[in-house]
């Protein structure tokens, strides 16, 4: 339903989207990811009319956006951080959007009550947003967005602002909203697991670029640049040359890779692969001559393990490899961690190695 | 009791040169003019036993003369606190938009009068409009007059005068709210389908509210009590109570009643205070 053709933006001598094309499907909920500086708000403030492109097309539903005004486009945004009127009371603000469209108020007032009732506000009307929590003026702001009924809803950073606590149920809330709502969100977050749960698919943002488009798994699992394998959950990078069998040579893993599919390069090219921390196995280096084939081989190598960081359900271990590099393992905390020192063999499979385009 | 240290050079000051000579106003407004040096009998006696009287508040509040010279005081300072925040708004909103770094010159310009002196911008508005003055003699020049606009010493004259002098005192407010507002506001009215106009009456102008009654008390206050300005410019029969209150002082020599007059305007500008100061407390 939204289509971005060729766009570009430029502020002065630095270039915030170049050429970027995109097509949001109707009822899809759309996460644009990227760093600060990597131009998703300039996306969104194109789309919303805010700002105007320097070239390219932005089409809904077939009709150009550009020419018009902001007050003409049937797109709604939900700010960072809220932008509540904070003159007006909750109906005020929620109502403020019909009464623009000059709507009649039996039935504003009907729309408003559905709207609060949905994001579980009623009762809240005759409150002043500074007298809300965090979660309520989000919801409030959420409220106000749909109440138009929006056919593309934009959210920029929607859950940035609220306490971590809240930020998952939220989250829950959000894409329950937008499957009953039936309306295209589009979300900007720089939270790239706010993104892998909410949207169905990822559009990766690098320097005004749109690197990767797809489904939160295929991009997580099998991502296209250097950028966006370490943007996405922090993958290891492995350097080497190819070898002819379609294997690679990687000396500072101290080992050969070899991924599921062989590699179809000439042999002795360089290329990059990526390597999930969590597909990692680590077992403790064998005393006995009888498992010493652990870590031998190819996908397998050895190394110490230098730091940990405990994170909860997941801990991560930074293992320095007797190749040089330091490799980043993540396991179940439930299932015992090594202590720093210990001496341990490591081994994935091929498939959790995707080589990368850059 | 570090607020104490820190709010007592505020209030020794205050107690020193609002409070004390406050009081003394009154005690001269409730004392009798009388041939002497100072010209007034004080309200009580050498021994304390009370010779004063309320007669001259009594005069001051039913005589027309006094009444109408208020009256007409607070009808000019309402106008001119209505046309410098008429003039100062789409300044400072023009100012506070454009981006920050290019403020400055702009606001500087606005206080540009201030480096000379009053009485010499007054005397300039003299030469621009009296009789033989620029206006009329470009106007003469241009043949569209055969004998000069009675310009000077009109009501005319006067506003011209009191808003040019008392602009930059509603710019600077207006300004420090405007720059201050969240542009965000203004975007999410626009992306929820106001036009310009709709969102400047339903967003900018409402949150700007506290700082356009600022800049209106702040014009309002200084106006009401104005003398100079009003007796230089403006008509010579209409008495606003600056006016008179100088006249009672100097050529009548009747203190009482001139700090009675004083005591009096003085209570008519607390009260549109107190009124800003409730809207300020309200959230």
């Amino acid at each position: 339903m939204l289509r971005a053709e060729g766009v570009a933006k430029r502020y002065g001598a630095t270039v915030a989207l170049e050429g970027l094309d995109l097509a949001i499907a109707p009822g899809e909920f759309f996460a644009l990811l990227g760093g600060s500086g990597s131009g998703k708000t300039t996306l969104l403030r194109l789309v919303a009319g805010f700002e105007t492109p320097d070239a390219g097309r932005l089409l809904l539903e077939g009709r150009d956006l550009v020419p018009l005004p902001p007050y003409r486009r049937p797109v709604a945004m939900m700010f960072q951080n809220y932008a509540l009127f904070p003159h007006l009371d909750v109906f005020d603000n929620v109502a403020y959007g019909l009464r623009r469209a000059g709507v009649p108020s039996a039935e504003l007032r009907r729309r408003v009550a559905e709207a609060l009732a949905l994001v579980r506000l009623a009762g809240l009307e005759r409150r002043r947003p500074h007298r809300l929590s965090g979660g309520q003026r989000q919801r409030v702001a959420l409220a106000r967005s749909l109440v138009v009924r929006p056919r593309l809803l934009l959210l920029d950073e929607p859950l940035a602002a609220l306490d971590a606590g809240l930020r998952e149920a939220t989250g829950f809330e959000l894409r329950a909203l937008q499957r009953a709502t039936g309306a295209a969100f589009v979300m900007v977050t720089h939270d790239q697991a706010e993104a892998m749960a909410l949207a169905d698919r990822i559009g990766v943002l690098e320097r005004g670029r749109l690197v990767q488009v797809g489904p939160p798994r295929e991009v997580y699992e099998r991502p296209a640049t250097r950028f966006v394998a370490t943007f996405l959950g922090g993958a290891n990078l492995l350097a080497g040359t190819v070898r002819a069998d379609g294997g690679v040579d990687c000396a500072e893993a101290g080992c050969v890779l070899r991924p599921a599919a062989p590699l179809a390069r000439p042999a002795g090219s360089a290329v990059t692969l990526a390597l999930r921390p969590e597909r990692v196995r680590m077992r403790p280096e064998a005393a006995d001559r009888a498992a010493a084939a652990e870590g031998e081989g190819p996908n397998a190598t050895r190394g110490t393990v230098v730091e940990i960081a405990y994170r909860g359900e997941l801990s991560t271990c930074l293992v320095r490899l007797d190749g040089g590099t330091a490799l980043r393992v993540s396991r179940p905390s439930a299932e015992g961690v090594p202590a720093r020192g210990t001496r341990v063999a490591l081994a994935w499979p091929g498939e959790a190695l995707t080589v990368l385009a850059d | 009791m570090r607020r104490l240290a820190v709010l007592a050079p505020a209030s020794a000051w205050l107690a020193l040169f609002v409070a004390a000579p406050a009081v003394v106003l009154l005690g001269i407004a409730l004392g009798e003019a009388d041939a002497g040096v100072p010209p007034f009998r004080p309200p009580f006696a050498a021994d304390g036993t009370w010779q004063g009287s309320f007669a001259n508040f009594a005069t001051v509040l039913t005589d027309p003369f006094y009444r109408d010279a208020f009256l007409r005081s607070l009808v000019v300072a309402f106008a001119t606190a209505s046309l410098c925040l008429l003039i100062a708004y789409p300044m400072a909103l023009a100012i506070a938009r454009v981006p920050e770094a290019r403020r400055t010159p702009l606001l500087l310009a606005v206080l540009l009068p201030f480096w000379t002196g009053f009485l010499i911008r007054v005397g300039a508005w003299i030469g621009l409009l009296r009789d033989a003055g620029w206006l009329n003699g470009v106007l003469r020049a241009l043949g569209l007059i055969e004998a000069p606009l009675p310009l000077l010493y009109s009501d005319l004259a006067m506003y011209l005068g009191m808003v040019h002098a008392y602009l930059p005192f509603a710019v600077l407010p207006l300004h420090a709210v405007l720059a201050r507002r969240d542009p965000a506001l203004e975007e999410a009215a626009a992306g929820l389908g106001a036009r310009p106009a709709t969102v400047f009456l339903t967003v900018t102008l409402p949150l700007s509210a506290p700082g356009a009654a600022a800049a209106f008390l702040l014009v309002f206050i200084p106006a009401a009590g104005e003398f100079v300005i009003p007796d230089l410019l403006g008509p010579p029969e209409a008495q606003l109570v600056g006016r008179v209150l100088w006249g009672e002082f100097f050529q009548n020599r009747d203190w009482p009643l001139a700090a009675a007059l004083a005591v009096v305007l003085l209570a008519l500008l607390i009260l549109p205070l107190r009124l800003f100061q409730r809207l300020e407390a309200r959230p």
